[in-house]
């Protein structure tokens, strides 16, 4: 069932992503970009102590990197840093491995579907792989798969 | 077709047969199926055509009787195949009106056909300062190969720009000609947008300053009658896959002086006369281009997909898809919020639109699970995107077999993706 794919919190964070802006006070951001679907993803992050004490996102993508990034950006807000890898590293597992549901992941759980496309898991990683980039200082993330 | 006016052009077009597409589709048995439990509405043929079960034939009978490396066996096998292979070569001629099969190359695709004149006769005549004219409507095998080539020899790209209805600015390419200028390469039809452009008016402008023209025709060969002579062009290429052959196969018409004086362009067995540790003697054309064992399979399946091309007729394909066109981009204006993107006087075969709110990716999945299978995205011509300042597009190209069916079912799931996000 499409619906499945395009469930309503997806839409709703598509329609209306949160923490869609520039964040001045950011001490860490990377710039996301694929190439195959012209997707971009900006990050903007305010780190202190290890903990994320803010997180905002720009860009211009499909309705699945949209939401992806719109969420993430309310998930990981006061999280540490181990946190947000750890986040990371299961929401990719939701997205491309044929097992359970990792526990954990509260909210992300909507883009479970997305395993049933292969060809648009890239669209919901993309704002992640990005998260990665910034938390890793690597500033610049060119995502293809 | 004689120059005798528009009366004869009325009569002659009066003559043309109607397509009978379901006898078409008979022939192609991809159609025949179901995606996502939806029968399958194949709306992507701008990217790669389906192939008719006589290609599919003309291959597997390749491979099971006559199979062999062609021009230097002296068995029997040898003989058929190299037969097989120089007929097709024959059917290209006739298919395109060049003079001679000697002006019929084959290569891998029409990317490979450019990469070869941009190789051989580009870095033998483009030199510092020299500038070379594409289009705004490129694809990026048009583009990329000119630019490595400027690059290399620190020439200049020059762009002939687009109106906002997507067709080329022909005064605008009269004032980029001058005296610098080496080389032009224009598309026939545009893929992302389906313009055709007026390559002949284009052929005749650069001719009065003596500066050759290539075409990729690569959009244009499915659907319409391509005459190399009339254009009066100097090199065209096309692809096997997106006029109903295999992939893999394609070809590059180049005017014989052209080729006679060019380099080769790969190295190797084929294209050699004699060789020693001294000196190597190249080949007569074509045989000069084609280095290593070709897709022989792919220039019989080619030679079987021209010969259906011309059972059906190019008249009556022209005729069918552009009523095809035509309701379907009155279809697309009657849905609410639906852009659509180059609106040229002369186009053919592709609907390109935009849906307001909703991103070309969403739109293709939701349609493929109505099982309508579009292109989205850029479609390798980003420098037309840039131009009307959007990311992408959602593509519906047309093809002999579509029916106003297939436009009904486009127009249901567009109403679809719409109805999914306003939940």
């Amino acid at each position: 069932m499409i619906k499945d794919l395009y469930q309503e919190v997806i839409l709703d964070h598509s329609k209306r992503p949160r923490n869609f802006r520039t964040l001045e006070e950011a001490n860490r951001s990377a710039e996301g970009y694929n190439p195959l679907c012209g997707d971009r993803c900006k990050i903007f992050l305010k780190e202190a102590g290890g903990v994320i004490d803010r997180l905002a996102f720009q860009g211009s993508g499909c309705a699945i990197s949209t939401a992806s990034a719109s969420l993430m950006t309310e998930v990981l807000k006061g999280k540490t840093i181990a946190e947000a890898e750890d986040l990371s590293e299961k929401f990719n597992d939701l997205l491309t491995k044929d097992q359970a549901l990792p526990d954990g992941l509260g909210e992300l759980t909507v883009f479970s579907s997305v395993r049933n496309y292969p060809v648009r898991v890239k669209c919901a990683t993309l704002p992640w792989n990005t998260l990665r980039a910034a938390l890793r200082g690597s500033g610049q993330v060119v995502s293809g798969e | 077709m004689p120059a005798s006016g528009s009366f004869y052009l009325r009569t002659y077009m009066s003559a043309v047969t109607h397509l009978d597409v379901s006898a078409i589709r008979k022939d192609f048995p991809i159609l025949a199926q179901e995606i996502h439990g939806k029968p399958l509405v194949y709306l992507d043929n701008a990217a790669s055509s389906q192939k008719p079960k006589q290609v599919i034939d003309a291959i597997t009978h390749f491979y099971l009787l006559d199979n062999a490396n062609i021009h230097r066996g002296v068995h029997h096998l040898s003989e058929r195949s190299t037969q097989a292979f120089e007929d097709a070569r024959v059917k290209v001629q006739q298919f395109l009106n060049a003079a001679d099969s000697r002006e019929i190359i084959f290569v891998r695709g029409a990317t490979e056909g450019i990469n070869l004149v941009a190789q051989s006769y580009g870095r033998k005549h483009v030199g510092v300062g020299d500038e070379i004219i594409i289009s705004a409507l490129e694809h990026h095998s048009n583009i990329v190969p000119w630019q490595m080539l400027c690059e290399e020899k620190r020439a200049v790209l020059r762009v002939i720009p687009i109106n906002d209805r997507g067709e080329l600015e022909l005064d605008a390419f009269e004032r980029l000609l001058n005296p610098a200028t080496t080389f032009v390469a224009v598309s026939h039809v545009s893929n992302a947008l389906g313009t055709v452009n007026p390559v002949r008016e284009l052929i005749e402008l650069a001719h009065r300053r003596n500066v050759p023209v290539l075409i990729d025709g690569a959009q244009a060969v499915p659907h319409m009658k391509v005459d190399v002579r009339n254009l009066d062009c100097d090199f065209y290429v096309f692809s096997g896959h997106k006029m109903f052959g295999p992939t893999g196969i394609g070809v590059l018409y180049g005017k014989e002086r052209f080729l006679e004086e060019m380099p080769p362009y790969q190295g190797g067995g084929e294209m050699i006369r004699t060789v020693t540790f001294d000196k190597t003697t190249y080949n007569s054309l074509p045989h000069k281009f084609e280095a290593g064992t070709p897709d022989i399979a792919g220039a019989i399946g080619l030679g079987a997909a021209i010969d259906y091309l011309d059972d059906v007729g190019m008249d009556v394909i022209a005729a069918h898809e552009h009523e095809l066109l035509e309701y379907g981009i009155a279809a697309l204006a009657d849905i609410p919020r639906v852009r659509l993107i180059g609106t040229a006087r002369q186009r053919a075969s592709v609907l390109s639109f935009v849906l307001e709110g909703v991103h070309p990716h969403d739109v293709g999945t939701i349609l493929d699970h109505e099982g309508v299978a579009v292109r989205t995205g850029h479609h390798c011509a980003q420098p037309v995107m840039d131009r009307f300042g959007i990311p992408a597009t959602t593509r519906a190209s047309l093809a002999l077999y579509n029916t106003k069916e297939d436009i009904d079912a486009l127009v249901a799931g567009i109403q679809k993706v719409q109805e999914v996000f306003s939940a």
